[in-house]
Formats: structure tokens, sequence, C-alpha cells
């Protein structure tokens, strides 16, 4: 048996107190597609740094071929062949593909020297594993799915022998992922090792060939793909039985609560991302909108939590016109909003927790004093009751903001907003950058405002969530609603379809 | 007509004349910038060149040596602005204010403690300043009619550091587009984890384009100081680093718009001392009027007349690994 392309012995990696990786094993064959899998912080990411030479490893041995390597930075990994594909993609938006392409493996000191070389073999890598795209166009007037496989053909170009992909279908619809997946499945079939970091336990199954599952900085278990399940991998990778994701019990809608009607909004460049959309949210469900990112979606979220006005069309609740309002002015109407980007617009990072508890109810007289100075004591009273009221961890309302983990910063928000008993709820990405137990957390909340009666509009790209929570799904493309389904009706590849722009 | 290119002629030569500090300035700048690092501190990295150079020239009677000197002391200060705003990854722009507040006091101390002249260094000798070059063949281009004239006048006669600006954009031009290095710093003032994930050092690109504009503002300096002038004198650069700035957000960060709109100021400027104490329909504007036209021309065009001017998207934000 040939030596593996990647083998790693005892590799252990410490930030500041946290052991982000401690004394793990992996081993890659080539010609095979290796799943990485575990929840956020489980330390996939932190390995994966560690073998592209982002970060160095504290201790343990790592083989190449075999061969004891030293990975030092990201040129040693790339003279050993190892290319990584990042999550958030490593490409210059002002330049063209062939340019991103070449930066790093110019060819020579005038890029003259290399371009012929890179376009043809741009072309021909594109022919070769299905990767078109056009070499002269700029990244910035790419869509995401384009730009991911200008990121496969840089790392290709570069002459990756092992390719790591770090969550490469978050951003893809369910037919763009397909493709993606035919495209691994064809560097493999030319003897590549394909390293796949996900915690989307339905690719591992689908596409690997052998999967490795990490928790709390340890590597737990190494299956061959073929002998497990989705539901082992699953109890690996959060230690315990997942709690049986209840399908909503049909819930009995009441009243229709807001009214959007031909709504029109733009962006900050004026460009039109809301074109003409029109729904009505009931009290007693959960309505959820579901849509690749950058469909409109958040756009359409800000114009009926206030930060934005429409430009053209009508938002009604309860029978009054709160289109153009400010966002305190529909805060006051009963509409609270749990925004998707919670560190640019849930809270204030650098506040202590107790400031973001009260941010957008900072007015209340509850912690005013003479002349409208705030009572401190009371501010940390109050935070702390939410802490303690949704399991907010650490419950300290002094510290830090940024120092909460995802899920913890997600459930104080959510404290915050359902303390004021909202009849509308409009949350984006609630558990975006969450782990499992802060998912499940989140969602039983979502459920249980919804069983209270109260309307809950759920904006999500996350396909699992909105099919685990939603009465009613919406489906967004390009600035429309290109369908709408019935929780019990819909699945995955049907509202893939309608995310890509079919009509239903 | 004769009448008319007699008056054009020599407000056009001071053109060149006046722009070239800028274009030098201003290149120094795009250098910078284009490779993430923001860099307010081109004025007091040109007005400590300029110093260096007359300073060196006077103690060796070299103007060569002058050069050297700016290019040295500019570099230094660069230098001290990488350290700062790459290494310990500080604010750029107070790293690039504070060059200026030291520059400034510096120069003054330094003219003062070693020439007692009321901090002015000594009148330079022509020997110790750059000569007049004169075009080759002028006298027979000169025989062409109307069009010899003026460009004898107009584009002969400038000492060496105008025509080593005016030479130096096709070469930075070239440089930032058609080199592994310019598609490398570009991407850098871009996108760093770009070209850090690619493996290539991020500190260094940085590093190389802050010393680049250090060269290029000594060279602006030592023009001011052993070209135009013949001394040192305190703040002399008179806030032609900020113009030089305002310059670069103009062109957009491009090279050949750099040049055309360093001419367009220069062009101000040069009108602004010919207009001096001249009757403009009857009114005699005053000086400052004139010279404050080029900075409001600035706030003009920035302000709408050249569209949005987006800067290199990482310029001003150390670079730091995400974790």
């Amino acid at each position: 048996m040939t030596a593996p392309a990647i083998e790693c012995r005892g590799v252990s990696k410490r930030f500041g107190h946290v052991l982000a990786n401690d004394s793990v094993d992996l081993r890659v064959e080539r010609g095979s597609i290796h799943g990485v899998i575990g929840e956020n912080g489980a330390g996939k990411s932190t390995l994966m740094a560690i073998l592209h030479g982002f970060h160095p490893a504290d201790s343990g041995q790592i083989l190449v071929d075999g061969n004891p390597a030293v990975i030092r930075d990201s040129a040693d990994a790339a003279r050993l062949g190892i290319e990584m594909v990042h999550q958030h993609f490593m490409l210059v938006e002002p330049f063209t593909v062939l340019e991103n392409v070449m930066l790093g493996a110019e060819g020579g000191a005038l890029l003259a020297e290399g371009t012929a070389h890179a376009r043809q073999n741009l072309l021909r890598l594109g022919r070769d594993y299905g990767l078109v795209v056009d070499p002269d166009a700029r990244i910035a007037d790419l869509p995401v799915g384009a730009r991911q496989r200008v990121e496969i053909l840089k790392a290709l170009h570069r002459g990756a022998e092992v390719l790591i992909l770090d969550e490469p279908t978050g951003v893809l619809t369910p037919q763009e992922a397909d493709d993606l997946f035919r495209v691994l499945r064809a560097l493999r079939d030319e003897g590549k090792a394909v390293i796949l970091i996900t915690h989307k336990l339905r690719e591992v199954m689908a596409v690997t060939d052998r999967v490795s599952v990490m928790r709390a900085g340890r590597m737990v278990a190494h299956r061959e793909t073929a002998e497990t399940t989705a539901a082992e991998l699953g109890e690996l990778m959060i230690g315990r039985r997942p709690a049986a994701s209840s399908r909503p019990i049909p819930a009995t809608p009441g009243p229709a609560l807001l009214h959007v009607d031909d709504l029109r909004v733009r962006d900050n460049a004026g460009v039109e991302r809301v074109r003409g959309v029109t729904f009505a949210l009931h009290a007693g469900e959960i309505l959820g909108l579901a849509g690749v990112a950058g469909n409109g979606q958040t756009e359409l979220l800000e114009a009926l939590s206030g930060m934005r006005a429409p430009e053209a069309g009508a938002i009604t609740l309860r029978g009054q016109n709160i289109a153009g309002l400010d966002a305190a002015q529909i805060r006051r109407r009963g509409v609270a909003h749990v925004p998707e980007d919670r560190l640019r617009h849930g809270l204030v990072a650098e506040f202590e927790a107790q400031d973001s508890a009260i941010l957008g109810y900072h007015r209340d007289p509850a912690w005013r004093r003479v002349l409208g100075l705030f009572s401190r004591s009371r501010v940390n009273a109050h935070a702390a009751r939410l802490m303690r009221d949704h399991d907010v961890r650490p419950a300290a309302p002094r510290l830090r903001s940024s120092l909460f983990s995802g899920g913890n910063q997600q459930k104080l928000i959510m404290a915050r907003e359902l303390e004021r008993a909202p009849e509308v709820l409009l949350v984006g990405q609630p558990t975006r950058g969450v782990d499992i137990g802060g998912i499940e957390a989140i969602h039983t909340r979502l459920r249980r405002w919804r069983d209270a009666g109260k309307a809950v509009l759920l904006v999500s790209v996350e396909l699992d969530e909105i099919l685990a929570l939603s009465d009613r799904i919406l489906v967004m493309f390009d600035g429309r609603l290109s369908g709408e389904l019935p929780a019990g009706a819909a699945d995955e590849r049907q509202l893939g379809l309608l995310m890509a722009g079919a009509h239903a | 007509m004769e009448a008319l290119l007699d008056t054009i002629a020599p407000i056009l030569a001071a053109t060149l004349r006046v722009a070239t500090p800028l274009i030098l300035a201003a290149l120094a700048g795009l250098f910078a910038e284009r490779s993430g690092v923001v860099d307010v501190g081109l004025e007091g990295k040109m007005l400590a060149g300029a110093f260096a150079a007359a300073a060196t020239a006077t103690v060796t009677g070299s103007v060569w040596y002058g050069l050297g000197a700016a290019i040295g002391a500019a570099s230094l200060l660069a230098l001290l602005h990488a350290f700062a705003c790459v290494t310990l990854r500080g604010n750029q722009v107070v790293s690039g204010m504070a060059i200026n507040v030291l520059a400034a006091g510096l120069t003054a101390t330094l003219a003062l403690a070693w020439f007692r002249q009321g901090g002015q260094t000594p009148a330079l000798p022509a020997d110790a300043r750059f000569p007049a070059l004169p075009l080759p063949g002028a006298e027979w281009i000169a025989e062409i009619p109307l069009l010899g004239r003026l460009l004898v006048t107009v584009i002969g006669g400038h000492t060496a550091p105008v025509y080593i600006a005016f030479a130096l954009v096709p070469v930075a031009a070239f440089l930032l587009w058609r080199t592994r290095f310019g598609l490398r710093l570009r991407a850098c003032g871009e996108n760093p984890a770009a070209v850090d994930s690619a493996g290539i050092s991020v500190a260094k690109l940085r590093y190389a384009g802050v010393l680049i504009a250090g060269v290029l503002c000594g060279m602006a300096g030592a023009t001011i100081s052993t070209a135009q002038g013949a001394a040192f004198s305190t703040d002399m650069t008179a806030g032609r680093g900020f113009i030089a700035l305002a310059a670069l957000i103009v062109a957009k960060w491009r090279p050949w718009p750099v040049l055309w709109t360093c001419l367009a100021f220069g062009l101000l400027d040069a009108l602004a001392i010919r207009l001096q104490g001249v009757p403009v329909f009857g009114v005699t504007v005053p000086v400052q009027a004139m010279q404050a036209v080029p900075y409001v021309l600035t706030v003009v065009l920035l302000a709408g007349f050249v569209g949005r001017a987006i800067p290199p998207r990482a310029a001003g934000v150390p670079y730091v690994k995400e974790r």
C-alpha cells in the first residue's frame, strides 16, 4: 500500500487558553474524498489551517506522501502540493479570473511571460474537470458559484495534489453543490486527495469515501462512509444523541398581522434588490423565507425592520402602513428584529453584555434616573435576569459582548427582543455560526413563540433550518418570490430548483 | 501669434516645473496606498528630503550627493512609517501625521543648529544645484515655425528631476500592471489575505511599497530645494504633499491620471505665480486667492466631478491573520 497523501500524528495547537487541536491524528489517502466533520469550534478549521501553513502546529508531526514535512507558511504548503479553498474566498475582487489564478504562480517577473501558459492551463483544467469560467471576467462581476470554481482552478493551477475545501457548500444552491461534488469526484478519479470540511452530514454521506469526526479539539472517530450512517456521525459529532428533530406540529394560523404589498427596495448602490414582493404573515405561524444569500432577503428584512426605507410598496401592520418608519418606531409598534449580522446590527461587540442587552430599548424609564441618567444597577439586574432566563453563558453582564460565543450572543439578542413580547418577530440567519447545542435552544424558542400565537418571519439560507421550523415556505430569487410551498409538501430538490430561479 | 506664444510658453514651462514634485510625491503615494498603507506623511518625507538635499549639497558641493541624502532621509522616515503600520499594525493616518510633525520640527531645528541662518540653509551656488539641460538639437527644432519655439521653451531647458519625474510615470504604470511585483502589490492593497494564502509575504510587499514611496518623496524634496530653489527654508514644501495626495485620489490611484491631475494642479500654480499683481478683467486678484485655487479645485473635484473615488479596499487596514 502506498503512503497516504497526508498523515497527521499527534498534532496540537493552542490559542491562549483554548486547546484548539489536542493530539490529532488523520490519514488521507490519494484518490479519495475525505470528510472532516465536527461542530463549530471542534477544531476542523484549525487543523486545516495547520496543514495549509496558515498557523504552525505547536507539536506533532505531519507526513506528506510518507515523508516528514515542515509547513511553516502557505508557501511551504504550496511546495508540497497542498492547496485550500477557503470558506471566505481568497480572491482579489477588482482583478480578473486570470490575474487571480496567476497571483503567487506568475511564472516569471514579467506577467507577459506566464500569461499565455496560465490561460492555456485554465482552459485545459476547465475542460478536464468541468470548471468553466471566463478567464477575463472580473471577480466582482461573478456569482458565488463561479467564484468558487475560480478558487478551485487557482489551487489546481498551482499544482494541488491535496485540495482542502472549507465548508464549500454554505453559499451554494443544492444544484450548485451537486456540480461541485461532480468536480470533486473527477479530481479524486485523477488520483488527487480531497479533504472536505463540513458540518453537513448529508454531504458527507453523499460524496466522501472516508470520514473523520472531531469534537472539542480531538479526533473522536474515523469511518468508511459506506459503513456508517448519518445518525451515527451526528451522535459522534455532538457526543450524545441529538434531540429528535421535531417536525413542527401543524400550526393553527390566526389572522394575518403583517401584509407586504408589491414591496421594492434598493441597496446602497441603488440597485433594486427587492423587486415587487407580496405576502402576508399570520399570527401563530413561522413563515420561512428561503433563498441563496444575496437574492434580496437582506434588503427585504431591512425594509421590514425599518433599517432601510423601501422604494415603493406597502407594509401594513394590523391595517396601519408602517413602510418608511424608522427602526425605533416600528419596534414600538410591536415588531421585533433579530438581525442577520449580529456583530454589525445585533449588538455592539465592544460593549459589555448588559449594555448590548438594552440596545434599542435604552430609553425605557425602567432604568432611567433623574436627568435621564442610566441606573447601572438596574441595567445590570435586568441583564442578569435576561441571561438567566435565556440560558446565556456565562451569565456575566459585565463581560464584553465580543467574548461570548456566537450562540450565546444570539441568545442574548433573542432575549432582548422577545422581552417586549412582540406580535411580530423578524429573524435573519438566527443560527449562523452557532453550534448544534445553541441551534437547538434557538429553534425551541422560535417554536414556542409561534405556539404562543405570535408571527415569526424566518429568513435563512440554511435549508435544514427552513425545513425544520417553517409552517409555510417562501422562496426568494433575484428579488422576487419564486414560489410558495406548505411545509409538508416541500422537499429539498424542489426548494433547490426554486432557489435557482425555476418557477414552481 | 508670436506675442501669444511668448505669454503662454513660459506658463507651460512653469507648469512642468511645478508639477514635478507633485508627480513624484503622488507616485510615492500611489505605491504606498496600492500596497495597502495609507500615506499622509508624503509632506513630511518631502520636507526631510528637501532639507537633506540642501544641507548635503551645501557641505559637499555636489547636487547628486544631495539627491542621495534626500532619498536616504525620506526612506528612513518611510521605514519608520512601515514599522509603525506594518510591523506594529498601528494607525496609518496617525503615523503619517506624526511623520509630518516630526519632519517639520526636526528640519527647522537641525537647520538652525547646523547653519545658524534662522532655519535656512545657505544659498547654493549654481554648481551645487541641478542645472537646466538644453534640449538636444534645440537650435534645429527652434527653426520649425511656431511649434518649434514652443517645444524648445516648454519642453527644453528643464532640470534633470523634471525629466526623471515624467519618465517615472510609464515606469510606474509598467511596474504595477505588467510585472509580478505589481500584481502582488496591488493584490496586497485589495485583499491581503489572498496574497498571504498564496504563500507571499504581505509584510514584505507593504514594506516595499512604503519604501518606494520614501525614495520618490526624497526625490521630490530634492527637486524643491536644489532644482526649483537654491536653499532649504522652513516648511518649504508648503502643503505639496497634501496636494499630491489629493491628486492621487482624483486620479483614482492610477499612474497616467496622476500625471494629468498633477499637470492640472501645476498649471493652476503656474498661473497663480504669473498672475500675481496682474489685473484680470480690471480686478487685481489677491495672491492668496489664486494660491487657494488648487485646494478649492480639489474639494470640488472630490465632491463629485470625478465620480466616486474608490481607494484600494484594504488601504488603511493593518493585516492581521484571522484565527
